[in-house]
């Protein structure tokens, strides 16, 4: 099913399926809901900062299955053939409330009550998580908003709820989840493109609804690659890890077992959970805005693309995928098919965001720096890498350059020069400038400042 | 126990956790042939509207009609006060400002018909700051005045002298549910809506204004709201109107939402203000006296900007007397969206400005800031510089002792120089300030309540009133209070929507006096009904009157005992009336604007917090780590309602003056128009520590069941978080004046640190001193 015409679909919706056709592509799950009665999920904002819409979708885990939840202003109808939706109207059974329903009400969790149901599902999506040990984690409360409550009493709610208790949704988890909805082979894509060489490809569809929903931007069809099998694991070999641009953040986190830490670091920064439960690494990549925080990380590995369409693959480095603003070597034809990083990776790396808010927010500056340690203290293999201060993520050559070889803090008033000298950052509403460029260079002794050297 | 005073859920939790809690959109559904609207609007801040044509709109198809002037019967002009907000205008006054509407089968439609309507311009100078609008004295309203002892004397002959000025930001309310209405014509000649307003009784006097039908004719209902915190006192009556004109002219049902960017472009926000101030004080710190201009960003209409500008100058007094005060107001008209009500309604404004002055003193005479906060602080038997005495004024100190002690300050400030000093790249900060609000509106005649209290056959209760439910858990207090003035269990009572059918010329709720003013008047009629039962039980019992109890659902005397329910069926055989009116008005103040002068609130509600902070110096990054509260709510109805206010305003504040930043760009379009450029408070500011506690002894007489308000107060304690980041600032150098602008956005932070690491080394500060 490539979702470029509409034909016959159903759901399952809070248990029962639902046959749909004839909405219009843009029609979101969110409006699909409230329009056919279930009002429970609301809009806040339409692009995926709130939660207040926040459902669930079945997905795979290795016991069986998983509740994710996801912002549903953020997904198209369109592409939910055959998968399961559970919505907060479902989660109290004959009128007796769920533990984190039960939860919220008696720690004061709501006041107006509008971002309440989405606080709920996060919650009971937090509870029932596959291997969760110990209290709740409110973290993965972190993509709902609340303008009443100051939190603490919701955080509250979630560190009282102990284990999922047995009954029908910890039995509905043994069993497999539906298979995802899309196109499943790279053979069925290159059909599909060639013949439909207007539609919009898709995959999570946390930038694209975004378009939709705040700029009214249609599209005559659409091509899901968010299921093709090829573009859906992560191998590692003594060579390099390779993965598949069509996983979500969320199950690059759950699969790349032994990522380096920085990675940890960087999830969190990233994105909100519902966020990160639906974008993908290829997505991040291909949308090329200068403030996705994909680019920088991956450039200080020093990331190849590999890159396929009908005539053939071809692997490209990273740091000459984008060309300019919002413009990649991508051709009409190609999809990113893999992020390819190469072993061994550097021994001390970090990521680093400037943003307003500490969590959940687009990034002024965003930097990844590694390199590695010689017996003397020399560093070498130095890669600095940037978004937010020029009109593509770049790699700061010249500052590596002057710090190449050489002990950290020896280099480093050169390195500043030569930042100075090349970056060229914007002022606009998240930063000035000055400040961009104060923090690009700041980062550098920040990362030495923090840095944990074995003795 | 009595059912006042104890720690309940919000009144609708169980609803708002289940989804099935509705909100004024959640309607659409249950209006068959529902119209959707969408406006057509200006790309320019400022312009005249030449021409326009609508009728290319009903080519796209799915579009039913368009609205215009021509399409009101009335006038068409959501402007409460001074008419000034035409809501189809010829003169454009504000970016995206609507100038026609579309309606269509679906949003869909409208939009794209909204699209094609032909409208052209000639663009007009705009003025989008305060700078600009005084330049051009372009004043909605100004001078006002509020005027004490001689201020330019004291600044004269004092030692020192502090002159400034301070540009405080304003604030989006960001309410998750946004902006909504849904009219209809109804079954008897009149026009109803369901609106998301906390005010439906003016809600009700635009659409009859528009529609030109007196009162009786529309039907304002409101079922709650997702939040409004100000922003739904007056905005939400032009939408409402929109929609009640698009019934009336389709005789269909019209729904108004504006989605999120909407809400943001065309709603008012907090007041931005500029402050220019001198301030004289004596060598110990005391204040002697205060020459202030408020400026205050009106926006395109004058809206409510008047009463807020003179809470500003009320609270430029914060807790500290004022000897000597001369403040002047203005009301600046810029091409803005028209700014509003936003809790605190101009007081946080003016107390920020006197918490920054001291600041500036303290560091100026090298005192700790919270010894000068506390030398100011008034005392038994003083009075405001508009003339009220200060009642209880010395709850302050009490407050602010108490508050030192439980949250261990003194020793905490000595950590936190400990922790500065053994660490160059991250400092901490500590600061206390505390909160004196007055309680009531300021225009007296707003201080009235209204109540419907209804008890049927079977003994079942339901309860109106005139106020209106946003999540700050009226409606679990006043049902707390019905069911204990009735001596009913609180399952017994019903709360009913909002609806002016049932009370009529409501004041809106706000003024964080919704308890005070409605639960008195339901009160009032509780007492009437059990006046009137009193003697129905007396017969049934064999006792006198005054010796029947109402408790629990059983009305009882001595050893005998009946059920509500029956003495409710006895009392209705009897053809006694079981439904009452209540009626409160607030005694006492008055106020008159010609002298400055009167007692304009009936309380004052006072609190205190101490705020600590961690401030990254590479990046200007600043991390809450612990908050303690210290509350006068009076004797809580309902603590666990109260606690939710005092955290919520608190993180509502703390967002005002640290994460979000409303930026306009250079042709008046909101550039942080959304949530992904506009950041609200998240979990990341979460404070790690939360503590809160309520003052005790603290009951306050003639107000309902010894309660005090909470819901705007506590959102000024996110002040001490601000000085809490100056503190921390401060010590990454040393400087005699630590400036931080507002909000304090990381960017900001960083650069109050840059200023205070080149500031010359002048006066040593320990607290700087880096060991490494």
């Amino acid at each position: 099913m490539g979702a470029v015409q509409w034909k016959k679909m159903a759901l399952r919706l809070n248990g029962k399926s639902i046959p749909f056709e004839g909405w219009p592509l843009h029609t979101t799950l969110l409006d699909y809901l409230r329009e056919t009665g279930l009002t429970g999920s609301k809009e806040g904002c339409a692009e995926g900062e709130c939660g207040a819409c926040t459902v669930l979708l079945v997905g795979p885990s290795e016991s069986g299955s998983r509740y994710v939840p996801v912002n549903s202003c953020l997904i198209l109808l369109a592409l939910l053939d055959g998968q399961e939706v559970y919505t907060v109207e479902a989660l109290a059974e004959n009128g007796v409330p769920c533990e984190a329903q039960q939860a919220m009400i008696q720690f004061g969790g709501s006041q107006c009550g509008y971002c309440t149901p989405g606080f709920v599902v996060s919650m009971f999506a937090e509870q029932y998580r596959p291997g969760r040990v110990g209290a709740c984690d409110p973290h993965a409360l972190s993509g709902n908003l609340c303008r009443c409550t100051g939190y603490r009493p919701i955080r509250d709610a979630a560190l009282s709820l102990g284990p999922a208790p047995e009954g029908k949704w910890t039995r509905r988890l043994l069993e497999p989840a539906p298979a995802a909805a899309g196109v499943a082979t790279l053979a069925e894509f290159f059909a599909l493109r060639q013949a439909n060489p207007r539609a919009k490809v898709i995959a999570g569809g946390t930038d694209v609804v975004v378009e939709c929903n705040l700029k009214g931007k249609r599209f005559p069809a659409l091509i899901n690659v968010g299921a093709i099998g090829e573009l859906r694991s992560v191998e590692e070999t003594n060579a390099q890890v390779e993965i598949g641009a069509a996983l979500t953040l969320s199950e690059i986190e759950r699969t790349w077992r032994n990522a380096p830490v920085v990675f940890a670091e960087w999830f969190q920064l990233f994105a909100s959970p519902l966020i990160r439960n639906r974008a993908t690494l290829g997505g991040n990549l291909a949308t090329a805005s200068p403030i996705g925080d994909a680019a920088p990380l991956l450039l200080a590995f020093d990331a190849q693309l590999r890159l396929v369409s009908a005539r053939g693959e071809r692997v490209v480095a990273l740091d000459t995928f984008f060309t300019g603003y919002r413009q990649t070597v991508l051709a009409e034809d190609e999809l990113i098919a893999s992020v390819i990083l190469p072993k061994p990776f550097p021994e001390h790396i970090r990521f680093f965001k400037a943003a307003k808010r500490r969590l959940d927010d687009i990034s002024t500056v965003a930097a990844a720096i590694a390199m590695n340690l010689d017996q003397r203290g020399r560093a070498n293999q130095v890669r600095i890498a940037y978004g937010g201060v020029a009109a593509v993520p770049l790699r700061a050559r010249a500052a590596e350059a002057r710090l190449e070889g050489r002990h950290w803090e020896q280099g480093m008033r050169e390195a500043v020069q030569e930042l100075e000298r090349t970056l060229s950052p914007l002022s606009d509403h998240r930063g000035s400038a000055e400040y961009r460029l104060a923090m690009a260079e700041n980062f550098l002794a920040k990362f030495w400042h923090e840095m944990e050297i074995p003795a | 126990m009595s059912i006042i005073g104890k720690a309940l859920p919000h009144e609708s939790a169980q609803g708002h956790v289940t989804g099935e809690a509705l909100y004024t959109d959640d309607l659409c559904g249950r209006f068959p042939n529902l119209l959707h609207a969408w406006p057509v609007m200006s790309p320019h801040a400022h312009a005249r509207l030449e021409e326009i044509d609508v009728t290319p709109a009903l080519d796209e198809p799915g579009v039913v009609a368009t609205l215009t002037e021509s399409d009101a019967p009335g006038e068409a002009d959501s402007g409460p006060n001074r008419h000034d907000e035409p809501l189809f205008p010829k003169e454009v006054l504000h970016h995206l400002q609507p100038v026609a509407w579309v309606l269509g089968e679906t949003l869909e439609a409208a939009r794209l018909g909204a699209g094609r309507v032909r409208a052209h311009y000639s663009e007009l100078p705009a003025i989008l700051t305060i700078e600009d609008a005084i330049a051009a004295e372009s004043f909605h309203s100004g001078p006002f005045r509020l005027k004490r002892g001689d201020a330019s004397a004291a600044l004269n002959t004092s030692s020192v002298n502090i002159e400034g000025e301070l540009f405080i930001n304003g604030q989006e309310h960001f309410y998750l549910e946004t902006q909504s209405a849904i009219a209809w014509l109804d079954e008897s000649g009149g026009i109803r809506a369901h609106s998301s307003t906390q005010h439906p009784s003016e809600t009700q006097e635009i659409i009859a204004r528009a529609l030109a039908l007196p009162k009786s004719r529309v039907t304002v209902d409101c079922l709650r709201m997702g939040g409004a915190f100000g922003g739904k006192e007056t905005q939400a009556n032009a939408w409402a109107a929109i929609a009640a004109l698009g019934a009336w002219k389709t005789k269909r049902p019209v729904r108004v939402r504006l989605p999120r960017a909407l809400d943001m472009a065309l709603t008012g926000k907090r007041h931005p203000m500029l402050m220019r101030f001198a301030a004289a004080f004596d060598n110990s710190g005391l204040l002697q006296g205060l020459q202030l201009h408020v400026y205050s960003d009106g926006g395109w209409s004058l809206d409510l900007s008047e009463p807020v500008l003179w809470r500003s100058m009320f609270h430029a007094d914060n807790a500290y007397l004022l000897r000597a005060a001369d403040i002047t107001g203005y009301v600046c008209k810029t091409h803005k969206t028209s700014q509003t009500a936003f809790r605190g309604f101009g007081g946080p404004q003016g107390m920020l400005v006197i918490e920054e002055i001291l600041d500036r003193a303290a560091r100026k005479l090298m005192l700790p800031p919270e010894v000068v906060r506390e030398r100011n602080f008034y005392r038994e038997g003083d009075t405001t510089h508009y003339g009220q005495p200060v009642k209880d004024a010395s709850r302050i100190a009490r407050i602010w002792k108490e508050l030192k002690a439980s949250s261990s300050f003194d020793a905490r400030r000595a950590a936190v120089d400990r922790f500065n000093a053994g660490h160059p790249h991250e400092k901490r900060g500590i600061a206390i300030t505390t909160v004196k609000f007055g309680i009531s509106f300021t225009a007296t005649f707003f201080n009235q309540g209204g109540a419907l209290v209804m008890i049927y056959r079977d003994g079942s209760v339901q309860v109106n009133h005139g106020g209106t439910e946003m999540g700050q858990g009226l409606f679990t207090k006043i049902r707390q209070i019905a069911a204990a003035s009735l001596g009913v269990p609180l399952e017994t009572v019903r709360m009913m929507p909002t609806s002016t059918e049932k009370i009529p010329n409501t004041s809106a709720t706000a003024a964080s006096a919704g308890t005070d003013l409605n639960g008195a008047a339901v009160v009032d009629a509780c007492a009437q009904l059990q006046a009137r039962l009193r003697p129905v039980a007396a017969e049934l019992l064999n006792c006198t009157p005054e010796n029947v109890r109402f408790e629990e659902g059983a009305v009882s005397s001595g050893g005998q005992k009946i059920s509500f329910a029956r003495l409710i069926d006895a009392a209705y055989r009897k053809r006694v009336a079981l439904f009452a009116q209540g009626f409160y008005s607030t005694p006492e103040i008055h106020y008159d604007p010609q002298t400055g002068q009167g007692r304009p609130f009936y309380y004052f509600a006072y609190c205190a917090a101490v705020t600590e902070v961690e401030v990254d110096g590479f990046t200007g990054d600043a991390r809450v780590l612990r908050v303690d509260i210290l509350q006068d709510a009076g004797d809580s109805v309902s603590p666990l309602i109260d606690q939710g206010q005092m955290e919520g305003g608190y993180v509502q504040g703390l967002g005002w003056l640290t994460i979000e930043e409303l930026l306009w760009d250079g042709r008046g379009r909101l550039a942080t128009g959304g949530a992904s450029t506009y950041k609200l408070p998240a979990w990341s500011e979460l404070p790690e520590q939360f503590h809160v506690n309520f003052l005790t002894r603290a009951a306050e007489p003639g107000v309902v069941f010894g309660s005090k308000a909470v819901g705007e107060p506590p959102l000024m304690l996110a002040i001490s978080a601000r000085e809490a980041i100056r503190d921390a600032v401060a010590a990454f150098g040393s400087s005699e004046e630590v400036r931080l602008e507002i909000p304090a956005t990381p960017e900001r932070i960083y650069w109050a640190i840059q200023r205070v690491r080149k500031a010359p080394r002048s006066v040593v500060e320990p607290v700087g001193a880096s060991q490494e």
